[in-house]
């Protein structure tokens, strides 16, 4: 490239580059244009701005809930979000699922050489924007470049902390016999639209992602005195694992009934055709929640008034104490074990 | 689902096996030849909702868990160089070779891709010209017409990079093969649907002579495998032997002829060893003469090494059906879908899996039918 014609005999170094180099993430001064006129623009906010090495937070009072993902999802936009969307939702889920309102958000960045300044900057455009949706401020961040055909784009890890506002205990051990199974919404959607995306398949309707929030049907749940004992988000391994997994630590059988699990048609579909199970699909806006089943009319009638949680059903309940054990009805009424699964669904020969 | 839902009605269901109760009288022994089959069975528990006297043997129509463990050694090798895309359909990369698996070969370095069409891995072939992509040409006669049709337009547009390792089969002379067995006792069949839509059924008429067994072509839905259970008992009870097609919506009685053209254009038969079932005559596809540049296994000059399979492993009588994944003692022990011993537990549509599955307990209750 040409540095631009401005005048001066010995050329000024090129500032504003079409794409990610490595000296981006050089500790120079590209790397502070960069956080400059792409981060701390997008994230602007008190905290983040004073520019510390770290975040100086003053945080209420309660017990607080911190987690942390990385997302490596390729491609970085899908139907339905993008890499940074889902950055925020993902942890802004794992913080909901205790039950806990979120706050505060960190955010890691490592970029592949090459990368598009525009990409990076619709990324990181889209993050902000469901940062805002979600009340959660972005306070502290890294960027790192990495060499070009190291990675596939950009990575992103966010860490995120949240308060709790509530006395409940929400967890795996809390779930006991005779407790429901609230399922939010149809499954599998997030994991298709992906698929679709990367392997190019076709369908006559685009399969969106379910990409979204869920912390605020459950703060009302819980602001309305349900009593939730457990609540999962359905990421990877979906539905079976997550039911596996709190079957295992809860040392409880559960059984749901296939004819309540909601699953579209188009996502049904596509699952038929590639021999994949929708129970095991990935979902990154789904949970379910564990609560008595005293409590489960009020529960669902609190999901139905939310967007996201609009689909909710009673999918199931766990049974008694016992060797952990999933089953599940199916369409003739037989039951059957649904098992964890044993690594990545693969696609059948025919 | 349009299509799908009709065939998983309860109420018809429960018509169908009534009527089947109806009908039998006595014990009878029936094999569903495809793995698919086997795999909504179990799903479905569609077992249970038969007579105690009706057995249920799973057949060895399973591709991934016949394709013996040398050729499986064969794609570990030619996966591991450098240079080379191997291509595979998704269920084949956690099949055990002798030492390791496709997936460990990815993790170690290799390109080892999942494909959904055989013509991808064409298309992978003519945008990198430098490599050599190689497709794993693994299947009944369901899959092989696809693969057929890859060499086809491989050698149509010259690629000089493309090759398959063929591990093709065909169910005629595996159905002979369990046949002729001594420790034989199928009286009846439910053909595999996919595989009689490529080829017809007609090939199925002198073996239900010669050894007096009904075939039923069936399809995959659980209402499809209760009528095509029902039509075998009809046929057993009223002591005939012929072959029906309850899976009319896909398959005619001349199959595809098309794709049979394309098939006989690039493979030939051959003998061919099976997993579990040891050599079996006229029972595999190789490539003809005229497409054999396009064979992986001289293109890299692999000399076919025969493995031996772990002892304890009873694959080989599941798949004849002579046991049950439950009369096995390494099954859910020793063999596990995380650590299979033999490739009936590895593949979706293994017995072995399937059970492990869905109803590894042995304690799953009944379905009552209404």
């Amino acid at each position: 490239m040409k540095p631009p014609d401005d005048g001066v005999a010995c050329p000024l170094p090129i500032t504003n580059y079409p794409r990610i180099l490595m000296a981006h993430g050089g500790g120079g001064r590209l790397m502070h244009q960069l956080i400059d006129t792409v981060f701390k623009r997008a994230f602007s906010n008190p905290i983040l701005d004073t520019g510390h090495d770290s975040a100086q937070l003053v945080l209420p009072p309660g017990r607080l809930a911190m987690t942390t993902d990385s997302y490596v999802v390729n491609p970085i936009f899908f139907p339905g979000g993008d890499i940074g969307s889902m950055a925020v939702h993902g942890t802004v889920n794992d913080l909901a699922m205790s039950g806990a309102r979120p706050l505060y958000m960190s955010c890691a960045f490592i970029i592949e050489e090459g990368l598009p300044m525009a990409t990076l900057q619709r990324v990181v455009g889209s993050m902000r924007g469901a940062a805002q949706k979600c009340g959660v401020t972005i306070v502290t961040g890294d960027t790192k470049v990495i060499d070009q055909g190291k990675g596939e784009g950009l990575y992103i890890n966010t860490t995120g902390i949240g308060v709790m506002e509530h006395s409940l205990e929400i967890s795996p051990a809390r779930v006991r016999p005779g407790d429901v199974i609230l399922l939010s919404g149809d499954l599998g959607r997030h994991g298709m639209a992906i698929m679709a995306v990367r392997e190019g398949l076709q369908f006559e309707t685009t399969i969106e992602s379910d990409s979204a929030p869920l912390h605020e049907p459950v703060l009302e749940l819980i602001k309305a005195g349900v009593e939730v004992h457990c609540l999962r988000d359905l990421t990877r391994g979906g539905l079976a694992s997550a039911l596996n997994e709190i079957a295992g630590s809860a040392s409880v059988t559960i059984s749901v009934d296939e004819r309540m699990i909601p699953v579209r048609e188009d996502v049904h579909a596509a699952c038929e055709m590639l021999g994949l199970d929708p129970h095991y699909v990935a979902n990154e806006g789904r949970c379910i929640a564990i609560v008595p089943a005293a409590d489960s009319d009020k529960a669902l009638a609190i999901l139905h008034r939310h967007t996201i949680s609009a689909g909710a059903s009673l999918i199931g309940r766990v049974i008694k104490s016992s060797e952990p054990l999933v089953l599940l009805q199916n369409c003739l009424g037989a039951e059957r074990i649904l098992d964890m699964p044993s690594g990545e669904q693969l696609p059948r020969i025919c | 689902m349009k299509f799908l839902d009709e065939y998983r009605d309860a109420d018809l269901a429960f018509k169908l096996a009534r009527e089947i109760h109806r009908q039998t009288t006595r014990p009878w022994t029936i094999m569903e030849v495809c793995g698919g089959q086997t795999h909504a069975i179990v799903k479905f528990g569609l077992d249970e909702l038969l007579p105690a006297s009706i057995k249920l043997l799973h057949g060895p129509g399973c591709p991934v868990c016949v394709t013996p463990m040398e050729v499986i050694d064969q794609a570990l090798e030619i996966a591991a160089r450098p240079g080379v895309i191997f291509t595979s359909f998704g269920d084949m990369l956690r099949v055990p070779g002798s030492r390791t698996d496709l997936l460990s070969v990815k993790g170690a370095g290799g390109d080892v891709r999942i494909i959904y069409s055989p013509l991808d891995a064409v298309k992978l072939a003519r945008d990198n010209p430098d490599q050599e992509v190689v497709i794993f040409g693994v299947g009944f006669e369901t899959t092989a017409p696809a693969t057929a049709l890859a060499i086809f337009e491989a050698a149509r547009t010259r690629l000089a990079n493309f090759t398959m390792l063929i591990a093709h089969v065909l169910v005629p002379p595996a159905i002979e093969a369990l046949m002729s067995s001594p420790d034989c006792c199928i009286q009846g069949f439910l053909a595999a649907g996919h595989v009689c839509a490529v080829m017809g059924y007609e090939e199925y008429i002198p073996l239900a002579k010669k050894y007096r067994v009904p075939f039923v072509v069936t399809g995959f839905e659980p209402l499809d495998i209760l009528q095509g259970v029902l039509l075998t008992v009809r046929q057993l009870e009223s002591g005939r032997a012929e072959v029906e097609n309850q899976y009319g919506r896909f398959v005619r009685r001349e199959g595809n002829p098309h794709a049979q053209e394309l098939m006989n254009v690039v493979f030939k038969v051959v003998p061919r060893r099976w997993r579990g079932l040891g050599e079996i005559p006229m029972s595999g596809l190789a490539l003809t003469d005229e497409y054999r540049c396009f064979d992986a296994a001289k293109r890299f000059g692999l000399d076919s090494v025969e493995a031996t399979e772990p002892a304890d492993c009873a694959a080989g009588l599941v798949l004849r059906g002579v046991k049950t994944p439950h009369e096995c003692p390494a099954f859910g022990t020793r063999c596990t879908p995380e650590h299979p011993l033999g490739a009936t537990m590895v593949s979706s549509e293994g017995a072995c899996a399937a059970y492990y599955r869905y109803r590894r307990l042995n304690t799953v209750p009944v379905g009552r039918m209404p």
